[in-house]
């Protein structure tokens, strides 16, 4: 995840409290989105950025798992998403996130 | 339980795949408030 | 008004290794903040040798020894294979080893900012000048070079920026200004790179074209880099620059920003410009970045593979008045992305292909080929980012289905048969649609398609000034047969119902009195 981004995340968690912060991703393959969950939840895999060795165990879903989609005004979620549903590979995302969940998150 | 409602919301969207604003506008009709919404590009 | 035509391209690579090291972001930044990482450490060995690089499919296709078609038909991942034709110079252009390209950075610089070692330039200087390309006057502005110590004295102490060959320092950009930041060696040596892997490539394009080079009126480029000083950070003209470099002594230029889709963009305006009559011979063309060496490296290294992004690319189009054979720009079917338009991926697709396709009476499927951005999977899949361009003809098929133009079937084939594979290197603008140009020209002249849509997208919101998206798209066609000789005789229609009226207007007065 770019460094900006996650010094960021780093100061919401802390000005709003973790268990206040939901981070939602619009990532295009399960690989990539369960890197950006890993380093909101267990920090930086990379080593990178200002979230190494930060265990933040936030909230985090990809926009296109069915618990989200449940939430959103299903109109505004098919203009918006409805599309990438179609060309994105929503389960292998969807298992990538909910393994990530698993381990690492603790709110 | 909601996930979304009355939560913070940290967007990380992607040029790729689902971009920030879009991903925005749908939280906001679950009730969730958009503190930070940033586009990430890897190419 | 008749259509501008593509009347040639130009397409150039430069293997330059070292600078992954020293000049891409990804290792930069890792240098400050783990100095000491491991992938520091592995870096090294991952980086391929020149050959390696030439034998690489995509590369190979870059410079058009092999259709995007061909590069299809072999398995992914692309690297473990060797290219059937190995060949520095392919019919588009070439891959020029880092050395040599050194050099043409020299030949470039007109500020005495770039300095090589003696016996570096001793080394190379023959090979530059066996080159088919490299005319008297660009190998007379190679200096004979500078001793080691200099070298090692303004890398050290002077703030330079090193130059390596295989690790090894043999030269170094001087910063340009002892205070202003804008004109520090670091930002001269991004633009000097993007100088001159433009001025190769419009060397390339202009022996394709076969045009005498005082024959361009026009150069536009469109790449990422900015240029100015302090008071004007992004005062610009890198066209004109590297138009200077490249002997084409009639032409003034100008420069296009809009991220990844200033190609797009660029092409659009050189064929309106073109169309209107303004200027006959327009040049589109870019340099490449350093900064987007190796923006990977750590998955590929991660996952044993080698660093992949080692490339720097260029390209260069020249766009013509119509010529009754070259196929034409028809900028009557020109897609936008507009501010109103929403970030979402079925806006964005609609208003780049949908829109523009309506207008016309044209449906998805009437298209023969969509070159969206041609990233090269081999790159961004084990990055996690996916295959670019796969996943934009699922969003072009996707929307087709949504129409009712496809059937939802044929979504996951859509791309075999209006697209193709990705071949550019993650170069930012340079994969945006265009490096199909010079195959589409040769498929329309051939009559294999008939009809092609490049489509540029562009990330604005990298440069937080506006969270908009941006892309713009065009359709390049066969030439409908109608040429200047046409143009003329519709002159003559003009001045034959001009006379006409006015004999008509002549009897009415006579009639009054």
């Amino acid at each position: 995840m770019d460094l900006e981004n996650q010094k960021r995340v780093k100061e919401f968690a802390e000005e709003y409290g973790p268990e206040n912060v939901v981070v939602i991703l619009g990532a295009a393959e399960g690989e990539g989105a369960g890197l950006a969950a890993e380093t909101v939840t267990n920090g930086d895999p990379t080593f990178a950025g200002p979230l190494t060795g930060v265990q933040l165990g936030l909230s985090v879903y990809h926009i296109c798992e069915e618990e989200i989609k449940a939430e959103v005004d299903p109109a505004i979620y098919e203009e918006q998403v409805g599309m990438m549903e179609m060309v994105l590979d929503v389960d292998d995302i969807s298992s990538e996130m909910k393994d990530i969940r698993e381990q690492y998150c603790k709110y | 339980m909601s996930i979304l409602n009355g939560k913070k919301v940290v967007i990380i969207g992607d040029r790729d795949g689902v971009p920030g604003p879009a991903i925005a506008d749908c939280v906001k009709t679950a009730g969730g408030e958009p503190v930070f919404s940033a586009t990430e590009c890897f190419v | 008004m008749l259509n501008a035509v593509i009347k040639a391209t130009g397409y150039v690579l430069a293997h330059t290794p070292d600078m992954v090291m020293e000049n891409g972001t990804t290792q930069t930044t890792e240098k400050v903040v783990n100095p000491n990482s491991e992938y520091l450490k592995q870096l090294p060995s991952h980086l391929r040798t020149y050959e390696q690089a030439v034998a690489y499919l995509p590369n190979q296709t870059y410079i058009g020894n092999m259709t995007p078609d061909e590069l299809g038909e072999y398995e992914q991942p692309w690297y473990p294979h060797t290219a059937a034709k190995s060949e520095r110079f392919g019919k588009f252009g070439e891959i020029m080893p880092e050395d040599e390209f050194y050099l043409l950075m020299q030949a470039c610089d007109v500020f005495e900012l770039v300095y090589l070692e003696e016996n570096f330039v001793a080394a190379t200087i023959e090979k530059f000048k066996a080159h088919p390309l490299m005319r008297e006057d660009i190998i007379a502005r190679i200096n004979s070079g500078v001793s080691a110590e200099t070298v090692e004295h303004f890398v050290n102490e002077e703030g330079a920026e090193p130059l390596a060959m295989n690790g090894k320092t043999v030269g170094y950009i001087k910063r340009a200004h002892d205070v202003d930041g804008n004109l520090s060696a670091h930002v001269m040596l991004e633009n000097l790179v993007s100088k001159a892997s433009n001025v190769l490539a419009i060397l390339h394009l202009i022996k394709n074209a076969g045009i005498d080079p005082a024959d361009v009126d026009y150069v536009i480029d469109c790449a990422e880099e900015a240029c100015g000083d302090m008071n004007q950070r992004g005062g610009g003209n890198f066209a004109k620059a590297a138009a200077e470099i490249a002997g084409l002594s009639g032409a003034s230029g100008s420069d296009v920003r809009a991220f990844c889709a200033a190609p797009a963009h660029a092409v659009i305006e050189a064929a309106s410009l073109v169309k209107a009559g303004t200027y006959r011979n327009v040049v589109v063309c870019a340099g490449g970045c350093t900064a987007k060496l190796g923006m990977n490296g750590k998955d590929h290294v991660k996952k044993d593979m080698p660093i992949l992004e080692d490339v720097i690319g260029g390209f260069a189009v020249l766009i013509s008045e119509n010529d009754g054979i070259n196929p034409e720009i028809d900028n009557t079917v020109c897609g936008r992305h507009t501010v109103g338009t929403g970030s979402s991926p079925q806006a964005v697709i609609t208003s780049l292909v949908a829109n523009p396709l309506d207008k016309n009476g044209l449906k998805i499927p009437d298209i023969d080929k969509y070159a969206v951005e041609m990233q090269n999977p081999d790159i961004t899949k084990p990055a996690g980012a996916g295959d670019v361009p796969a996943a934009n003809y699922k969003m072009i098929a996707a929307l087709a289905v949504k129409r009712g133009e496809l059937e939802r079937k044929d979504v996951a084939t859509f791309g075999n048969t209006h697209g193709m594979v990705g071949w550019a290197p993650t170069q930012g603008h340079i994969p945006s649609g265009v490096p199909y140009l010079g195959f589409a020209r040769e498929q329309l002249l051939a009559g294999d398609i008939e009809k092609a849509m490049i489509i540029g997208k562009g990330s604005l919101f990298l440069g937080r000034m506006t969270n908009l998206f941006d892309g713009v798209s065009f359709v390049v066609r066969k030439n409908s047969g109608k040429h200047e000789e046409t143009a003329v005789s519709d002159d003559k229609i003009r001045k034959m119902i001009a006379e006409a009226f006015r004999g008509f207007a002549q009897d009415m007065l006579a009639e009054q009195e």
